[in-house]
């Protein structure tokens, strides 16, 4: 046996960092199981139809959550509608057209500095920029405007990884054919990069869902039911502002731990998600 | 090429160039946004009062706006939350990294993406359950909202970002230096942590910081569980951030009251920034080698 000719101050430091590897792993992933099944076992029991589908009602003094389940889909649809084309034209610019430098750096260094800014700095500029000084009021639009954004380093970090992946022949040969910039690009570039775009939109997904201080005052609490474009000008609540405005304000732990469990739910959709469509794309790249 | 062509080429470019400028318009804006509305009442209270005042009475009749607490403990906050969150993050990241066969490896990454993705709110609600009103009986302290269960919160909200970060750094140490340690005689786990730890020093360093990052900008997560009354910081006293500051009092404020608030956005965009600007020195200094 090696292991008998090794000091004992040196066997005393290997099985003492073995232990401390052990019990950290051990202890985040108890962490996680904890938080999952606590929220779970908590919340699931409330969910009901009722909840689900009503708005709030003061004379019957009951809770729905309809309102809340809508916001969030409509901010989620006009986030994405604005920052996709932002997010994809700017890594298209940086990888395709950017030939000088400094102007790469430039912007590669404002989008780290926008992803390091703290939601709730965005939430005040977001409500002295969109609601007062454009004047959308207190609105999911100018909720998903701040939101956009937060999430346009993302969407533009996955976009130009996967561009980077689209090997440079395919362009060449285009080229090489007679095809113009914009065409290469259309139909070249563009449909090599759909990987990217997919993890870009789930993961600014989990963010749009999981995202409560930047809406505060830009979205701000309403629970009224509303249709899409009547919704994006009136002000409402997202499903983690109303856990929040039920757990801090009201009191209401029960309604709260129904709309953690939904969120705990959709977190775990959308991880699985992620993983599943990085090996479909990877399992495509390689055939 | 026809003259049509050329010119649409030229618009097409145009168009990405802006779209590519976007980024930068943004930034501006929030930095424009924040000097512009945040100086007025610095000019108007005195940065040294602002700045280094010890009481925050804003609705009083009396007001005085010093925000020496909320520096003070959001400073202390993320210090606590480093102290506690970093070794574990350090030591799951060394096995998750170097150690863990294939499958525990994707399975625990996984559950910490998950831990990644779950909303500031979901921390928040759990810690108001579960860890406040267990410090209260731990500690035997009349309330468990305090700068400790922030603290707590704190470190298990930047776990994920610690992990990940080192794990990246961690498997781009080349793997010779590793083979070369080990053909001396040294042992596994020593090789990772005198060769392949020391190698990825910066990376790690980098964690840490991205780690002070999150837990000094974090706000709905921490409003809930610390209690929210402007002291100064004390491990079991109820206390406020510069974040939770600016979001517990931004819904009714007015007058001189919210250009103070906006002033202590401010002071949280500069942290930020020095932040960032230390992390980017590590990560630099990462890619230099």
């Amino acid at each position: 046996m090696i292991t008998n000719k090794i000091a004992k101050k040196r066997r005393v430091y290997i099985s003492l960092m073995s232990a401390l590897m052990t019990i950290s792993s051990l202890l985040t992933c108890a962490l996680v199981i904890f938080l999952v099944v606590y929220v779970l076992a908590k919340g699931i029991p409330h969910i009901t139809w009722e909840l689900l589908s009503t708005k709030p009602s003061y004379i019957k003094d009951t809770i729905g959550i309809l309102p809340d389940i809508l916001n969030t889909l409509y901010i989620l649809i006009a986030t994405l509608a604005f920052v996709l084309p932002l997010g994809v034209g700017a890594a298209i610019y940086l990888n395709e057209y950017a030939t000088n430098k400094k102007i790469v750096t430039i912007i590669e260094y404002a989008a780290e500095t926008l992803s390091g800014i703290p939601s709730i700095i965005y939430g005040l500029v977001g409500m002295l920029f969109f609601c007062q000084f454009l004047g959308f009021q207190t609105s999911l639009l100018a909720g998903a405007l701040t939101l956009v954004i937060m999430n346009l380093p993302t969407i533009m970090r996955t976009t130009q990884e996967s561009l980077k992946t689209v090997p440079q022949s395919y362009r060449e040969g285009a080229f090489g054919l007679g095809a113009g910039k914009w065409r290469v690009i259309r139909t070249v570039v563009l449909p090599g990069c759909v990987d990217g775009v997919i993890t870009g939109c789930i993961l600014a997904t989990g963010r749009i869902f999981g995202e409560s201080a930047a809406l505060l005052f830009t979205a701000g609490f309403a629970h009224a039911l509303n249709g899409f474009f009547e919704g994006l000008t009136s002000a409402g609540a997202t499903l983690t502002v109303a856990l929040y405005v039920y757990a801090k304000e009201r009191g209401e732990f029960e309604v709260a731990f129904a709309i953690a469990a939904i969120l705990m739910v959709l977190t775990l959709i959308i991880n699985l998600a992620a993983v599943w469509v990085g090996k479909y794309f990877k399992g495509r790249r390689n055939i | 090429m026809t003259n049509k062509k050329r010119l649409l080429e030229n618009i097409i470019h145009g168009i990405f160039l802006i779209l590519g400028l976007v980024t930068i318009s943004f930034v501006l804006l929030i930095s424009l946004y924040l000097i512009i509305s945040g100086i007025p009442a610095i000019r108007e209270i005195g940065l040294i009062p602002f700045l280094f005042g010890k009481t925050w009475a804003s609705t009083g009749a009396n007001p005085s706006y010093g925000i020496l607490p909320f520096i003070l403990t959001s400073v202390y906050g993320a210090a606590g939350a480093i102290v506690l969150g970093v070794p574990i993050g350090f030591f799951s990241a060394v096995y998750l990294a170097k150690l863990a066969p294939k499958k525990v490896k994707f399975v625990v990454g996984e559950a910490v993406s998950l831990l990644a993705g779950i909303p500031s709110v979901v921390y928040g609600l759990v810690g108001m359950l579960v860890l406040v009103p267990g410090i209260r009986k731990v500690f035997n302290v009349p309330d468990g909202a305090s700068l400790l269960a922030a603290i707590v919160v704190l470190a298990i909200m930047i776990l994920p970002s610690i992990i990940k970060v080192s794990i990246t750094a961690l498997e781009a140490v080349p793997k010779d230096y590793e083979d070369a340690s080990l053909a001396l005689g040294a042992t596994p786990t020593e090789t990772y942590f005198r060769v392949s730890v020391p190698a990825a020093k910066s990376g790690i360093a980098a964690a840490v910081v991205l780690g002070v990052g999150r837990a000094i900008g974090e706000a709905m997560a921490v409003i809930m569980v610390s209690g929210n009354a402007p002291n100064m910081p004390e491990l079991f006293q109820s206390v406020r951030f510069l974040t939770t500051a600016v979001a517990s009092e931004m819904a009714y404020s007015s007058g001189l009251q919210q250009q103070a608030l906006f002033s202590i956005a401010l002071v949280l965009f500069l942290f930020i920034m020095l932040i960032n600007a230390t992390l980017n020195f590590f990560l630099k200094g990462n890619k230099e080698k």
